[in-house]
């Protein structure tokens, strides 16, 4: 390890705790604190790793985690960032994207065939002849990848948690510090967030008064005013990767999303230093002069030994004078401006002796065979962006690059607001941000420290205003007198390119430039077809001189061409922070555990578990269905119903309200009967049906189906929000639970239970309800017959599920009762032709496509679907849906959504097709066209392997067409 | 994410709610002609502009209006159905002897 800096350089690291840690199969030292970046920085380690295009060799851009260079490889996680990435003991690091060695690339090769490879190369090279980019992209994407992801890798454990803020503050630096100071008045909740390890911002290394000392003295203060102010919260080492409406706020810190949502926003996001653009501005070694002054404050890290500051304004005397300061020795102060205006650091700088060259640039920089740089050669300004013919060299290890800056404005444009840039200044500036947000700092165009605070604090004042915890007069936007940072061009193309305008995609300028010459003038459009700003850094160091030089190349201003649009995340996130923990609600029927000891296999439906079948040992899943099927067509059985809806109506308007909702009538309908109630849309869709069982004049017990009722009851609340007919309607589907007994036995297993209902088929008949007990549980009893034969359904309190169950089946033990699941259910209503919605109706279905058009009464007002049914009716039908047999009963059974064709003509589909066991062959449901609905027409259905299967169009039902067994 | 201010339940995110389409006057079906009918049931405005909608805190099922700006997506109000529905709809009656 190089010394380092003593004390107080070096914030962020511990000296008592040495850390040992490789990279490229090299032990190197850092300490606690240190990231990958600044320890190998501090054993004079300055290539970290190679480019995504022409595997040139690259360092730290900016110390600060925003810049594409200090990608590497861990062995958990590819691309991870150099200078953000902390060294933990053994950590096992290497570059990427090189072959051979990072030292020394065999791919460096491309680089002498940039000349060859402009911009939108792929797209012309590889677009003809057809073909030709399947055969080159798998070595273009070999060559042009960066990090490896391990696939053997376990993944980790990440969550997410939810947190609400009267203000958060984004961006921990000077403003952000001070506005959340001034933000938490008496009851409001503050929250101040930095992605940086520690608070402070620039305050940590940039140099605010000439004695250096400001910085330090301001921290501390405002550190101690906030660590007394107990409802501000602190996050830092987290990251605001997004801004979504109404202040949603998603923030990453370690393995942790946090959705945070927040009244008001103040947004310190500060700014980004920008490069200056000259030839072989990427070498290690040449830096931001913030990335200089980063190292050496944070880090107490000497960035080279003798320096060479190229500035468009005084931040680089301010970086000259640290530099200075920790020993390295500075060449020269190379100032872009012809005639600078300097400010008391600088004048502290020039009078240091310094040497400064004024009006001129570094025009290139070099590196004599060696992976960084060794000197650069400076030329004077002849006019914008033209350099002299001759220049000197100047030797140097380390050259510092301060010509202006952008607002971080990735957050603030994600909430609205819009990027102008000003001529005068050379800079954007953010405008028209929503109400609940406010800016302050650099991010809002202000630089001296005074004014950064001042701002903060107004407005923060703005925020608990609005907030309403405050009523104080809020003073005009602070106005700053300091000269602009920002240098107008510091732009210098040189006839051998590699002036790098994006690090990331390894763009220079005249790629831009061919880029509006190939007609791509829109800036949009230029990104898309150059790739610039498309790369990991997202555009952060590229934007602003793309659109400086798309502007000049196209005759427009900079605020005419703008910025690409800044969309989340703003940095980088893993996949596990997205898919967290991820919650999957169950629902268990009161019965549930009783089906589990009957050894049923549960499938879900919707969120329900149901039993699909009760398996006994040694018997396949088939034989057990089918021996469920014949223990209801020949005995009795029970099934759970408990998930279908139950939906109470009440009032005196009950029976109009279903009138109006559902396609039959229900006015007439006596007390003590269910009636089938179907449901359509205005569209005369079907969309549930279920039975209407009236138990009393002003009282109707309504089932919809299990995936349906919470949309049924959602549609009946609509619709009486306009009605407004007196009913009260409510959904009781998890406050009861029932079962149907179905077989030709199930009247005598029922009558040893239920002795307070007649249940004699004159007494209790088909289509009957009634209200009784079973044993001592309140019960509703319905007699219908989905499944076709006579049946029960009992819906019973929710408490009395297990009770319920467990009395019928002892009840059954004399007549060898067996529960069935649903799997029986479906080959049973099937054989009985009832159709399920959803499965046998689609997003087109009306009632007399479905054969249902008894369910439609003619002669009422109003009904929601009734006028469009009215219209269907008065045209040709299209299709219609059937029952069909196979009687081949060795041909391959259809199944759902084959099929049905003629020739080589797709003319319908099968909605449902089983083996009946009771009619001993295939029978299914199909839409076919018109003219095949009648009985006896023959359709065509291309079944499993494509076999086609010849199937004979039936009458409904299969099974007992005269319904003389669900009558019993 | 966005918020919704419920009038029953305050505010709320916006994915406890569930869009119920945009607000149309009740037509009369027996009078409205089959075009007419066929634009309500199947065209959607779609306007630029403030629109009046129709949306639902699923959670407690409870249905309400919104005018929001579909250019800005700002929700402008929110407000209780019975301030347009004040009174009870009923529709013409066909042959009121025939009801079922």
């Amino acid at each position: 390890m190089r010394s380092r800096l003593a004390a107080p350089y070096g914030s962020l690291i511990n000296r008592e705790k040495v850390i040992q840690f490789e990279f490229e199969a090299k032990t190197y030292q850092g300490f606690h604190g240190d990231s990958i970046a600044s320890a190998l920085a501090a054993n004079n380690q300055t290539l970290l790793s190679r480019s995504f295009k022409y595997h040139r060799p690259r360092g730290a851009l900016t110390m600060a985690g925003q810049d594409a260079n200090t990608m590497v490889q861990l062995p958990s996680n590819p691309n991870a960032l150099a200078d953000r990435e902390l060294i933990s003991e053994g950590l096992k690091v290497t570059g990427q994207n090189y072959s051979g060695s990072l030292e020394k690339d065999r791919g460096e090769w491309v680089g002498l065939f940039s000349r060859f490879l402009p911009v939108g190369f792929y797209y012309k090279a590889f677009f003809k002849p057809r073909g030709m980019w399947e055969k080159w992209a798998p070595l273009i994407r070999k060559k042009a990848g960066l990090g490896v992801i391990n696939q053997q890798l376990v993944p980790d454990y990440y969550d997410k948690q939810y947190k609400f803020f009267d203000v958060v503050v984004i961006g921990g630096g000077p403003a952000g510090m001070q506005a959340a100071l001034e933000s938490a008045v008496t009851d409001c909740e503050v929250l101040l967030v930095d992605e940086n390890p520690s608070l402070g911002g620039s305050l940590n290394y940039s140099r605010f008064d000439v004695e250096g000392a400001r910085g330090k003295k301001q921290l501390d203060e405002l550190l101690n005013a906030i660590n007394e102010k107990p409802n501000i919260s602190v996050m830092t080492g987290a990251v605001c990767n997004g801004w979504f409406a109404d202040n949603w706020l998603p923030i990453i810190a370690k393995k942790r999303l946090y959705k945070v949502r927040a009244k008001q926003t103040i947004m310190c996001t500060g700014s980004l230093e920008q490069p200056a653009i000259f030839h072989n501005n990427d070498l290690p070694g040449v830096m931001m002069s913030s990335a200089a002054q980063r190292l050496v404050h944070l880090y107490g890290v000497c960035p080279g030994s003798h320096a060479v500051i190229v500035t468009g304004n005084n931040d680089g005397y301010g970086t000259a004078l640290d530099l200075d300061d920790a020993g390295v020795k500075i060449n020269a102060i190379i100032d872009l401006r012809e005639d600078p205006n300097y400010d008391d650091i600088a004048k502290a700088a020039v009078a240091r002796g310094i040497r400064i060259e004024t009006g001129t640039t570094v025009y290139a920089a070099q590196h004599k065979g060696a992976n960084r740089v060794t000197s650069v050669d400076i030329r004077k300004i002849v006019s914008q962006g033209i350099c002299a013919e001759q220049g000197e060299t100047i030797t140097c290890d380390l050259l510092c690059m301060s010509v202006g800056y952008t607002p971080t404005y990735q957050l603030a444009c994600q909430a609205g607001g819009q990027l102008t840039y000003d001529d005068q200044s050379a800079m954007f500036s953010l405008h028209n941000c929503p109400e609940s947000l406010q800016l302050a700092g650099s991010v809002n165009s202000l630089w001296s420290l005074d004014a950064v605070l001042m701002e903060a604090k107004r407005t923060a004042t703005i925020a608990t205003n609005a907030l309403g915890l405050t009523q104080v007069q809020v003073a005009d936007r602070v106005t700053e007198h300091t000269v602009s940072p920002n240098h107008p061009w510091p732009i210098f193309a040189h006839p051998k390119g590699k002036e790098f305008v994006d690090f990331d995609e390894d763009l220079t300028i005249a790629d831009i430039i061919n880029a509006t010459a190939d007609g791509y003038e829109h800036i949009q459009l230029v990104k898309r077809y150059s790739t610039c700003g498309m790369g990991p850094s997202q555009g952060r160091h590229s934007a602003l001189v793309a659109a400086r030089l798309v502007a000049a190349a196209t005759n427009r201003t900079v605020a005419e061409t703008g910025v690409t649009t800044a969309r989340p995340p703003f940095s980088a996130e893993q996949l596990g922070h997205s898919a967290g923990r991820s919650f999957y609600p169950a629902r268990r029927s009161n019965m549930h555990y009783r089906h589990i000891e009957a050894g049923a296999e549960m499938l879900q439906a919707g969120a329900w578990y149901r039993p699909a079948f009760y398996r006994s040992k040694g018997t396949d899943s088939q034989a057990c269905i089918d021996a469920e099927v014949s223990n209801v067509r020949n005995n009795v059985g029970l099934i759970d119903v408990s998930t279908l809806g139950g939906i109470e109506v009440r009032g005196v308007d009950a029976g109009e309200f279903l009138n109006r909702l559902y396609t039959f009538g229900f006015i007439k309908q006596p007390v003590g009967k269910a009636r089938y109630a179907l449901l359509t849309n205005e569209a005369a869709v079907i969309i549930d049906d279920g039975v209407a069982c009236r138990f009393g004049n002003n009282h109707y017990y309504v089932t919809a189906t299990t995936g349906g009722v919470d949309r049924v009851y959602q549609n009946m609340l609509k619709w009486n929000a306009q009605w407004r007919l007196d009913v009260d309607i409510a959904n009781v589907t998890s406050a009861y639970c029932g079962v149907n007994i179905a077989g030709p036995n199930a009247r005598a297993v029922l009558q040893k239970v239920c002795s307070d209902v007649d249940l004699s088929s004159e007494g209790f008949p088909y289509m009957g309800v009634r209200s009784g007990n079973i044993g001592e549980i309140p019960a509703r009893l319905i007699r219908v017959g989905f499944v076709g034969e006579l049946g029960y359904e009992i819906h019973v309190p929710q408490q009395y599920g297990e009770a319920l169950w467990d009395a019928l089946m002892v009840a059954g033990s004399d007549h060898d009762i067996r529960p069935f699941g649903i799997e029986a259910q479906r080959i049973l209503r099937l054989e009985k032709g009832h159709i399920i919605i959803g499965q046998d109706t689609d997003a087109m279905s009306n009632p007399n496509e479905v054969q249902m058009s008894w369910a439609v009464s003619r002669n009422k007002p109003f009904f929601v679907g009734g006028r469009t049914i009215a219209e269907l009716e008065k045209k040709p039908s299209l299709r219609g849906l059937v029952g069909f047999v196979i009687d081949d009963t060795k041909a391959p059974i259809p199944r759902e959504s084959h099929l049905v064709v003629e020739g080589q003509k797709m003319t319908g589909r099968v909605t449902s097709c089983n083996f009946s066991p009771t009619l001993g062959k295939a029978i299914g449901l199909a839409y076919v066209p018109p003219e095949k609905t009648t009985a006896g027409c023959i359709i065509e259905i291309k079944s499993t392997g494509g076999v086609r299967v010849l199937a004979k169009v039936v009458e409904l039902p299969f099974y007992d067409p005269d319904n003389l067994r669900q009558e019993l | 994410m966005k918020l919704l201010t419920c009038p029953l339940n305050g505010s709320r995110n916006i994915s406890e709610f569930t869009y119920g389409g945009e607000y149309h006057t009740t037509l009369n079906h027996l009078t409205t002609s089959a075009r007419d009918w066929a634009e309500h049931v199947f065209f959607h405005d779609n306007a630029a502009g403030l629109v009046t909608e129709w949306w639902c805190h699923t959670a407690s099922s409870f249905w309400f209006l919104a005018e929001r700006n579909t250019i800005t997506d700002e929700v402008v109000r929110t407000f209780k159905a019975d301030e347009i529905y004040t009174q009870r709809i009923d529709f013409d009656t066909i042959n009121p002897e025939s009801r079922s």
